[in-house]
């Protein structure tokens, strides 16, 4: 199962951000979109989901344009985790995960029992199950973004698409979030993520693509990929690289001097 | 929730919506008792004769039944559209006639009564300026291609509501004072009074059809209110079920603003009190909102027509009950609206 874009121009009704999108996402795979904030990456997210129309290219699932999905099918291939929001509604965890069943059921017709099945299974495998009466409004933020990442799972999909997963999140959660980004793709799914944190991609992800202006600067390994030189082009901004005894890499924002 | 405390909510809106229709009956120049309800309708059931005095029948039958009908019917509708909407608009202090409803029929009373058009006809073009209100509204609001759909159609609601507002000022700055204006104020304010058999009958068919179509759409709400970009992603075809939960929801309102007047404040605090006893899932909630609404309408109608000699307007009771209960509601809201 694969996820492909070649040529693709994306962006708003009237605007076009980025163009020339070359992508191929295959499954047990994550993809990082590395790139500046206000470049276009949440944009070609949410194009890549069908939520926008493509301005030109072609962007293909399974062998077949997207846009010749129904959007109930297409739920049930994407999977969308959204930045982790505080909420309106004191919904249970568990109604939230139920909501992601949508594209199962009947526009008329309750969460069946397999619905409530399928919900209690991916809480427990994020391990949130203590949580699933808990209100979605009063539990933190990292239990947040779990909760929806399990929403996301209870669609059943093939491809897990999220946006900026840890970006409101704390040290301690942003770990455990991206930890269960690496074990999805052990299940075979294949999972793309936004982030502007360089060291993220370089520790989850199999390949990066560097996004600048709405242009993939550069697609590859991560390890290969992701230079001091690359890096500061990307963000036109000074880079440090530190390295330990083992050869492990982390980049911190530089000081220029 | 778990389905113990749905049930025991259930159970209590139940028992207050039954403690509301006995209190009603038995309240009165005519004080009619569980018994007397009782052989009756065990007397129409068997065809046989009730043995109660034609008096009591004719009260039961005539005038506090088709009016205790109403209440729960306008009640019912007033609450549950404020439920379907305060999802759809994901904004737990939106009412019914944010997009229109109550200013558009108001409008279309008013211009009645100052035209001196029979009740049946004054609540025709209430209703009809019911629609028309919301209809315009929803047409300006999907032409204005830009930002997020649910809050052009809730500016474009405010901003239309307003014009309406100066056009009913007008046609009461225009009204005779001596005998149309107080017919105006009097429907403005809202009232269930003089209520009879022939009143139900285009009260019943918009409020059944349209909290049919809202009850058959209620597990679709949960995602509803989530973000558009969200609800799409999980599979939801967000502009048509739109449509239908804005119409459904504009039919209810505007059949129930032409029976009996602007009655504020239901439509925003019974979902409320609905979530407190069975939760926020919309599911649980719109079924729960429409008992609880019929209850709680006919207790404030049953207060208006015996509080004082002369009858309250509904719309006074429903403000001076509302208003401290919201600004408690307020001061009491944590994270979330539970």
């Amino acid at each position: 199962m694969s996820l492909q874009a070649s040529a693709l121009a994306y962006g708003y009704p009237q605007r076009t951000i980025g163009r020339e999108i070359g992508l191929d996402l295959k499954s047990g795979e994550v993809l990082a979109l590395l790139g500046p904030n206000g470049h276009g990456k949440t944009t070609l997210l949410k194009t890549l989901l069908g939520l926008l129309r493509p301005h030109g290219g072609k962007l293909v699932l399974d062998g077949r344009p997207l846009a010749a999905f129904s959007l109930r099918e297409r739920a049930r291939k994407l999977g969308y985790v959204p930045q982790a929001h505080a909420g309106i509604f004191a919904f249970t965890v568990l109604e939230v995960v139920l909501m992601g069943r949508t594209s199962h059921g009947g526009l008329f017709g309750k969460p069946s029992r397999r619905d409530h099945e399928v919900a209690h299974v991916m809480i427990e495998r994020l391990g949130i199950g203590a949580l699933a009466q808990r209100p979605y409004t009063e539990i933190s933020g990292g239990e947040r973004q779990l909760a929806l990442i399990a929403r996301a799972l209870a669609q059943e999909p093939s491809f897990i698409i999220l946006d900026e997963p840890t970006a409101s999140l704390d040290f301690g959660n942003q770990g455990k979030v991206m930890g269960e980004i690496r074990w999805l793709a052990a299940e075979g799914l294949g999972v793309l993520f936004t982030t502007h944190d360089p060291n993220q991609a370089l520790a989850y992800a199999d390949r990066v693509m560097l996004l600048r202006d709405g242009k993939a600067i550069a697609t590859g390994e991560s390890g290969d990929l992701l230079t001091q030189e690359r890096l500061e082009d990307l963000y036109r901004a000074p880079v440090d690289v530190v390295r330990d005894g083992d050869g492990r890499v982390a980049f911190l924002p530089g000081s220029g001097g | 929730m778990t389905p113990a405390s749905t049930l025991r909510g259930n159970t209590i809106a139940f028992a207050l919506l039954a403690a509301a229709i006995l209190l009603a009956f038995g309240l009165g120049r005519f004080p009619v008792g569980a018994g007397d309800l009782a052989r009756l309708l065990w007397a129409t059931l068997t065809l046989q004769p009730s043995g109660l005095s034609p008096q009591i029948e004719a009260v039961i039958w005539n005038i506090r039944g088709p009016r205790i009908v109403a209440a729960l019917l306008c009640g019912a509708a007033l609450a549950v559209a404020g439920a379907a909407f305060q999802g759809l608009f994901r904004n737990p202090l939106v009412s019914p006639d944010i997009l229109g409803a109550s200013s558009g029929a108001a409008l279309g009373a008013v211009v009645g009564i100052y035209f001196s058009l029979g009740l049946f006809a004054i609540q025709f073009s209430a209703f009809v300026g019911g629609l028309a209100a919301v209809g315009a509204v929803y047409a300006i609001g999907s032409t204005i291609r830009r930002g997020d759909p649910v809050l052009v159609l809730v500016l474009t609601g405010v901003v239309v509501g307003s014009l309406l507002g100066a056009g009913i000022g007008l046609v009461k700055y225009w009204a005779d004072p001596y005998n149309q204006l107080p017919a105006m104020t009097f429907w403005l304010l809202g009232s269930l009074a003089g209520t009879g058999k022939p009143d139900l009958i285009p009260l019943l068919g918009p409020v059944l059809g349209g909290t049919a179509v809202l009850l058959a759409l209620r597990w679709r709400m949960n995602a509803m209110s989530l973000p558009e970009e969200e609800a799409r992603a999980l599979g939801l075809a967000t502009g048509p079920l739109r449509v239908a939960i804005v119409a459904a929801a504009t039919l209810v309102t505007a059949a129930s603003v032409a029976a009996a007047g602007i009655i504020g404040w239901v439509g925003l605090v019974v979902p409320h009190l609905a979530r407190f006893l069975v939760g926020p899932d919309f599911g649980k909630l719109v079924p729960t909102a429409a008992i609880l609404g019929g209850g709680y309408l006919l207790l404030i109608d049953t207060l208006a027509r015996t509080a004082a000699p002369v009858e309250t307007p509904l719309g006074i009771l429903t403000a001076v009950i509302g208003t401290p209960f919201f600004i408690w509601l307020l001061a009491s809201a944590r994270g979330g609206w539970s």
